[in-house]
């Protein structure tokens, strides 16, 4: 940061020079605050999507109840899936990913630092962008899979009771998701090339800890996933702001192509939601059991070979929409065959587990709720895979049920279990551990009590996606269960709002180990410094840190590699010291272009054609401004040009 | 600037000896497989889709030809940008860069005048499903194009700031643009064969 002096400055604007105020965050490149920042602007989606589930479970906890319009619900139920999905789980793995994978490979930073703090910023936008929906005249009402025709002509095609311009819903949906997508694209590209180029000396692939390795599976499928539903939502952008035709049977199209274009995106998804908690907990299950984690390799090549069935799998959300017996046996049978890589993982969990000398830590109590539900989650998921049965489950509250079993207690248990686990590590403190206890078991139970009626709810046929129902179904005694779930998983919530709070404060100290853990970002200070290491370790080992302590390594040269992503600096010999080690010098870019993509999009919400245009020519103009920006010390920067 | 870079090769230190930009790329140029596949499919998909409106037979293919081979020739001008780079000759450089901007802009001319024929003769966006699986694949397609230039353009104004000159990282720039231009080309290749070369009757 002293060299900007000495530089002269060639840039549109100088580099900000802040490290401290909240200033210093806005232009941050640091992976361990963009990371952080993730963190809070998921949890605070989460508890928006969280208040929007309540409100619907308090309009279903009686017949005909009249808590919510037919329109709100639809509004409701559409937007608390998209926000669970795109804004509460993805950035919340996206936030571990920020904050570990450089730790965890022992890297100076992420391979593209602007980029990172691109991608941070557009999902904050496109959240901004959605949820500003509400502002003109009504947010997104046709659900998150959103299938034509109901996309064009709405949930009310005769207008009888809702109001509102439909197409303008659709807009904010289209556009709104598209410019998520580009944030996780970009994020996809840049951890990918930090795995793969920025190891430390020593970390082969088969040394990789499994939270890394889940992560490089989980961004090879954003990146090619992301396209493909980024198609789905250009053409349904033309449809219905530009009157074109891919979706409008009197023109020729055919409806039933968005959902093969959405599937073939959306059941990759499944795998990018789940997969990062799958690897948290291959990390806390070894510390907590104190033995090395059981059949690595197996569970790094089930991974891999998720991240490869997951794209023969699509079709299995479409069992009832005519594909002919042949299709539907093939995706059945493929369907029935991805449970096999899933199995071994939990098998190889449980033998983690067996023997071990347990400790029922928070973060070990979270992550065995993930192994027990995820379990549950994964058996109804597999009865999906028969086709009959299937037909007679499909659009009803079974299959609700099961997605929460494998989302809320497969993907949220396990972020949970990954943030007991490493915020001492962020901020080195304890999260309270009485307090996290009863997160947990008020978590548990509420969780139950609110998605285990659902499966009897939907054998009885209750359907989903209806706002209302009549009495004397048999279905109210179970809608009242649920409900009652749901508010104590609301209050289990606020206990964890109010621990970390209260620990970010006056958390008990934490050391740089404090859970003798087997990864070498426990190596490092608690916090980290933030060019991570002093000295880069060299990894020998698969569980280097357990290495160091039991077995006595350690002794290896570490070899001092510069910040950001080159080694050109060790090439040269240069002697590396805490204080010398040069890092990425913050930006105002990141935040300037990512404001523009927004506007952007109003601009094409609203027909206001000038209003795109300014938007757009602030994503230019911040593009060429990323690639004139001046440095104070070597670091990549092509990346600037296609971002 | 960057004075301690300059004689390290590309990539090194890294795992792979593969500059980080250069990895990130391709990475990206995969992404785009996906997407330009998915518009290329639902084209496919969609030749029948032509309702009340003209088919494939409206495709003028000499013209298009033409300005394929623009295109094409545009590839070779990136590469000897690259090389004049590569051997540390500026004043090549330059030549070389503004003209694949020109022959990228040459081909995005030919593409308009294209699109205004085919309006005149009764087939826009909103006419079909074919029309309009055919203008959103050309257009997106358009677009990358139009990046490129605009990403050439960059290169040339920098060559002159200074912030592109012979150093390692600005040959690792220019061959990253190279690596996206030449994408952008393939693709055309790819959708000048199966939008106007190949007949309907085998594709269908």
């Amino acid at each position: 940061m002293t060299a900007v002096a000495d530089t002269p400055s060639k840039g549109l604007l100088s580099r900000p020079g802040a490290s401290s105020g909240w200033t210093s965050w806005l232009t941050t490149v640091d992976h361990k605050k963009i990371g952080i920042m993730y963190f809070a602007a998921a949890l605070i989606f989460f508890l928006v999507g969280g208040l929007e589930a309540l409100l619907m479970r308090a309009q279903l906890s009686t017949a005909n109840a009249s808590v919510l319009s037919a329109d709100a619900y639809n509004q409701l139920f559409t937007m608390h899936g998209l926000t669970m999905i795109f804004f509460a789980i993805m950035p919340m793995s996206a936030a571990f990913f920020n904050y570990l994978l450089p730790l965890m490979i022992g890297a100076r930073d992420v391979a593209f630092p602007r980029l990172n703090a691109l991608s941070l910023w557009v999902f904050i936008a496109a959240g901004i962008f959605l949820y500003s929906s509400w502002l003109f005249g009504g947010a997104p009402d046709t659900t998150w899979v959103n299938y034509a025709p109901v996309q064009e002509v709405g949930p009310d095609p005769a207008g009888l009771t809702l109001g509102g311009d439909h197409d303008q819903r659709m807009l904010f949906y289209s556009l709104g998701l598209q410019i998520a997508g580009i944030a996780s694209l970009a994020s996809a590209i840049n951890l990918i090339v930090t795995v793969l180029n920025m190891r430390a000396p020593g970390l082969t692939f088969m040394r990789m800890p499994v939270f890394v390795w889940m992560s490089l599976v989980v961004q090879f499928l954003i990146l090619f996933a992301m396209p493909v539903i980024g198609v789905a939502l250009w053409q349904l952008m033309f449809d219905v702001g530009f009157d074109g035709n891919f979706f409008r049977v009197d023109a020729g199209g055919q409806p039933i192509l968005w959902q093969h274009l959405f599937w073939l995106f959306g059941h990759p998804e499944v795998y990018i939601l789940i997969l990062p908690a799958f690897g948290i907990v291959s990390e806390i299950l070894p510390t907590f059991a104190r033995k090395p984690l059981f059949g690595y390799a197996a569970i790094v090549f089930s991974g891999i070979a998720i991240g490869f069935m997951g794209w023969g799998v699509w079709a299995h959300h479409m069992f009832t929409s005519g594909l002919g017996p042949v299709a539907n046996a093939a995706f059945g049978l493929s369907t029935m065959f991805i449970a096999v890589p899933t199995g071994i993982k939990i098998f190889n969990w449980v033998g983690t587990m067996w023997g071990g000398r347990m400790r029922f830590s928070p973060p070990m109590l979270f992550a065995i709720g993930l192994v027990a539900m995820f379990t549950i989650g994964g058996l109804s998921g597999v009865t999906h895979a028969v086709v009959p049965s299937d037909a007679q489950q499909h659009d009803t509250y079974y299959v609700v049920a099961h997605f929460h079993y494998v989302l809320f207690g497969g993907a949220i248990f396990g972020l949970f279990a990954g943030v007991y686990y490493w915020f001492p590590k962020a901020f080195g403190k304890f999260l309270n551990d009485r307090l996290g206890k009863t997160h947990f078991w008020l978590q548990l139970i509420g969780f139950n009590l609110a998605f285990g009626p659902q499966h009897v709810l939907g054998l009885n046929g209750m359907p989903r996606r209806y706002y209302t129902y009549p009495s004397g179904m048999g279905w109210d005694m179970w809608n009242m269960v649920s409900t009652i779930g749901a508010f104590i998983i609301a209050l289990s919530v606020l206990i964890f709002v109010v621990n970390l709070v209260k620990s970010v404060r006056s958390g008990e100290q934490a050391d740089a180990d404090p859970w003798d853990a087997r990864t070498i970002e426990w190596l490092s200070a608690s916090p980290p410094p933030p060019h991570n290491y002093d000295e880069v370790p060299v990894v020998t080992s698969r569980d280097e840190a357990w290495h160091r302590k039991y077995a006595g390594g350690g002794g290896e040269v570490p070899r001092p590699v510069p910040a950001g992503a080159s080694a050109d600096h060790a090439e040269h010999g240069e002697e590396h010291h805490g204080e010398h080690i040069h890092m990425p010098d913050p930006s105002y870019w990141p935040l300037i272009l990512a404001a523009g993509l927004p506007l952007a999009a109003w601009g094409v919400v609203t027909g206001l054609w000038a209003l795109s245009g300014i938007g757009l020519g602030i994503v230019l103009l911040s593009a060429f401004g990323w690639a004139m920006e001046p440095e104070s010390e070597p670091e990549p920067h092509a990346e600037s040009e296609h971002a | 600037m960057a004075t301690d870079t300059e004689s390290a090769a590309p990539g090194a230190g890294t795992n792979f000896g593969v500059p980080n930009e250069k990895m990130g790329m391709w990475a990206f140029l995969g992404s785009e497989c996906l997407f330009f596949g998915a518009f290329i499919s639902v084209y496919v998909l969609y030749l029948g889709g032509t309702g009340d409106g003209p088919g494939p037979a409206i495709f003028d293919i000499p013209f298009t030809s033409v300005s394929t081979f623009v295109l094409l020739m545009s590839s070779l001008a990136m590469v000897m940008a690259l090389a004049a780079i590569q051997d540390g000759d500026m004043r090549r450089f330059r030549t070389w860069t503004l003209g694949t901007a020109l022959m990228g802009l040459t081909f995005l001319s030919g593409q308009v005048y294209e699109y205004t024929v085919f309006v005149e003769e009764g087939m826009g966006l909103t006419t079909s499903a074919f029309s309009t699986a055919f203008f959103v694949l050309t257009s997106f397609h358009g677009v990358h194009v139009s990046i490129g230039v605009l990403m050439l353009g960059a290169l040339w104004f920098m060559s002159f700031t200074g912030r592109i000159d012979t150093s390692q990282r600005s040959q690792t720039a220019v061959e990253n643009i190279g690596l996206y231009w030449h994408f952008v080309d393939i693709i055309w290749i790819l959708i000048f064969t199966v939008v106007y070369l190949i007949p309907v009757d085998l594709l269908t």
